[in-house]
C-alpha cells in the first residue's frame, strides 16, 4: 500500500496549504471495487459514498442521511459492511470495496444472459422486500455479510441484523422474510 | 452536507503522526475509524485544517491481553475486541458493552481508543473506561504518559489529551477474581445513544456476599459518574437505587426529561446489578451449581 500522492502542483508548498491557484490538493486513490481496480484523483475530504458516485460512476450506492444513520450507503469494505459516507476515499486507498453493483453474477457472460441474482437479491424479489428500492443496495450488502458471518439466522437475530438500516416503505417484515428466504436459498445452492 | 476542505496528513508510524501533531496539534484532528468525527465535519460542526488520518499505521491495531488485563490498540475496531475470546474471559465488560456500541457496520469501522478520545459522556465505552479504573496512554514528540480515568474524562467531549497528543493505547483492568458484570441500557431506537445505561461490578466475599460493588453510568451526567454502591446495595436493593437516583445529574432534551432518566438510573441500576450479582456467583460456584438463586 503506497501512501496517496499529493498532486499539487507546487510539490514544495506547505502541508497547510490546501488551496492552490483555486484548486484543493488532490489524491491518487486506488480501490479493488467489486474484483477491479479502479483509480481516481480526489480531494481528501472525498468521502468513499462520493468517490464510488461521482469519480467511479457506481451510482448503485446511494446516499441518504449523510451522517451514518440511515445505512443506504452500506458497502462492504475488505469484506465487512461499512458506511461509505462515513469513511473517506483517502483513508482506504489500496482497500477491497464491493458495492451493490457487485453482488449479482458477471453481466458480460459468455452467452449474454442476464446476470444471475444473488440469493439475498432472488430473496428480496421473493418476498417483496423493496418497494421504493431506495435502501435496498444497504439492505443487501448488510444482509450478504451478516449472512456469511451467521448462516442460519432465528427471526429476532435477522431483526438484529438489519436494525442499523432504515427503510420507510416496507415496514420491514418482508425484509426479514427475505433475511430468512436468503439464508435457506444459500443453502439450496450449496446443495445443488 | 460535505466536510469543508482540510490538509490530510496519512503517516505510516506514530513518530510520524506525533511530528505532525506538534507541528499543527490546535488545528488539527486525529481520524482513526471516524464515526464521530465525520458526521461532525459533514455537518461542518467541526471544520479542522488538518487531518491526521492514523488508519495507515498497522502497529496500532492491536489488542492484547494478559493477566493484568486487556489492552487495546489506537486502530483497533470496536468489532475486533467485542469478538475477542481471550480479551472477555478477562474483562467481560468490555464485551457487554460494545454490544450496545451503535450498530455492528458503525463498529466494523469505529474504535475503542478513539470512542475514548471523543469522550462522549454518552458512550458505553467511557463509562467502562471509569468504572474499571483503566488507563489511556498518549503519545506525542514530548514522549508517552499515562493518564488514569479519573483524569482522562474533563467534560462532555473533553478528555485530558493535550493538542499534540495521540492516544495510542487504552487499558482495561482485568476482572477481579469471583467477580461479575453486567452492562444495561435503554435507548429509544436499538443503536441509538442511550436514554440512560448502568455499568455494573460485583465482587463476592468468599462466604458469598457482597464484598464490593461498584455502578458506572452514561448519558446522566457531564462525565462518567462512578459510584460506590456497596453499603446501599447491603441496606436494600431500593436504596441503592434512590442513591443512583439522586447522585446523577441529567438534563432534559427532545429525547427524554431529565426525570425519566433518573428514573431509568434507579431501575437500570437494580437490573445491573442483579445481573452481575448472578454472574459473579456463577463464577464462584461449580458448575452443577450455577443456577443463580436470585
Amino acid at each position: 500500500m503506497s501512501t496517496p500522492k499529493n498532486n499539487s502542483k507546487d510539490s514544495t508548498v506547505s502541508p497547510a496549504v490546501i488551496v492552490v491557484d483555486g484548486r484543493e490538493s488532490t489524491y491518487d486513490v486506488t480501490l479493488t471495487v467489486n474484483g477491479v481496480h479502479r483509480t481516481a484523483r480526489v480531494p481528501a475530504r472525498r468521502t468513499l459514498s462520493d468517490f464510488l458516485r461521482h469519480d467511479l460512476r457506481l451510482t448503485g450506492t446511494h446516499v441518504g442521511c449523510e451522517h451514518g444513520v440511515c445505512g443506504v450507503c452500506t458497502v462492504l469494505l475488505d469484506g465487512a459492511p461499512v458506511r461509505s459516507c462515513l469513511t473517506f476515499a483517502v483513508s482506504v486507498d489500496g482497500h477491497s470495496v464491493t458495492t451493490i453493483e457487485g453482488m449479482a453474477g458477471d453481466p458480460h457472460d459468455a452467452d449474454g444472459n442476464a446476470p444471475a441474482l444473488s440469493a439475498v437479491q432472488q430473496a428480496f424479489r421473493e418476498c417483496h422486500a423493496l418497494q421504493c428500492g431506495f435502501c435496498t443496495p444497504g439492505f443487501i450488502t448488510t444482509i450478504t455479510a451478516g449472512l456469511a458471518q451467521r448462516p442460519d439466522p432465528t427471526r429476532a437475530e435477522a431483526v438484529e441484523m438489519i436494525a442499523g438500516n432504515l427503510c420507510r416503505c416496507t415496514g420491514y417484515q418482508n425484509i426479514v422474510d427475505a433475511v430468512l428466504r436468503a439464508a435457506e436459498l444459500t443453502r439450496e445452492r450449496g446443495e445443488s | 452536507m460535505k466536510p469543508a476542505p482540510f490538509a490530510w496528513h496519512g503517516p505510516d508510524s506514530v513518530a510520524e503522526a506525533v511530528a505532525v501533531l506538534a507541528e499543527y496539534g490546535p488545528d488539527a484532528k486525529v481520524l482513526a475509524g471516524g464515526q464521530s468525527l465525520i458526521p461532525l465535519l459533514a455537518m461542518r460542526i467541526a471544520a479542522p485544517d488538518h487531518l491526521v488520518d492514523i488508519n495507515r499505521i498497522a502497529a496500532l491495531d492491536a489488542v492484547t491481553v494478559t493477566a493484568a488485563g486487556v489492552t487495546v490498540g489506537a486502530l483497533a475496531r470496536h468489532t475486533r475486541v467485542e469478538r475477542d475470546g481471550a480479551a472477555n474471559a478477562v474483562q467481560p465488560l468490555l464485551t457487554q458493552a460494545l454490544r450496545l456500541v451503535a450498530h455492528p457496520t458503525i463498529r466494523n469501522r469505529g474504535t475503542t481508543v478513539g470512542s475514548l478520545a471523543h469522550a462522549d459522556p454518552a458512550g458505553e465505552l467511557t463509562a467502562v473506561m471509569a468504572l474499571t479504573g483503566g488507563t489511556v496512554t498518549a503519545a506525542s514528540v514530548r514522549g508517552e504518559r499515562v493518564i488514569g480515568a479519573a483524569d482522562f474524562f474533563r467534560g462532555p467531549l473533553e478528555s485530558a489529551l493535550a493538542p499534540d497528543e495521540l492516544a495510542v493505547r487504552a487499558f482495561f483492568p482485568r476482572m477481579t477474581a469471583g467477580g461479575g458484570t453486567s452492562f444495561v441500557e435503554i435507548a429509544r431506537r436499538h443503536g441509538d445513544y442511550a436514554l440512560c445505561g448502568v455499568g455494573a461490578i460485583a465482587e463476592l466475599n468468599d462466604a458469598g456476599g457482597l464484598r464490593a460493588l461498584r455502578c458506572g453510568y452514561l448519558s446522566v451526567s457531564e462525565t462518567p459518574l462512578v459510584l460506590d454502591l456497596t453499603d446501599a446495595w447491603t441496606a436494600g436493593e431500593q436504596q441503592a437505587a434512590e442513591l443512583a437516583r439522586a447522585a446523577v445529574d441529567p438534563v432534559t432534551d427532545i429525547h427524554a426529561s431529565a426525570d425519566y432518566r433518573r428514573q431509568l438510573a434507579a431501575v437500570l441500576t437494580i437490573r445491573a446489578v442483579r445481573q452481575a450479582i448472578s454472574a459473579a456467583r456463577r463464577e464462584r460456584l461449580p458448575r452443577e451449581h450455577s443456577q443463580e438463586q436470585l
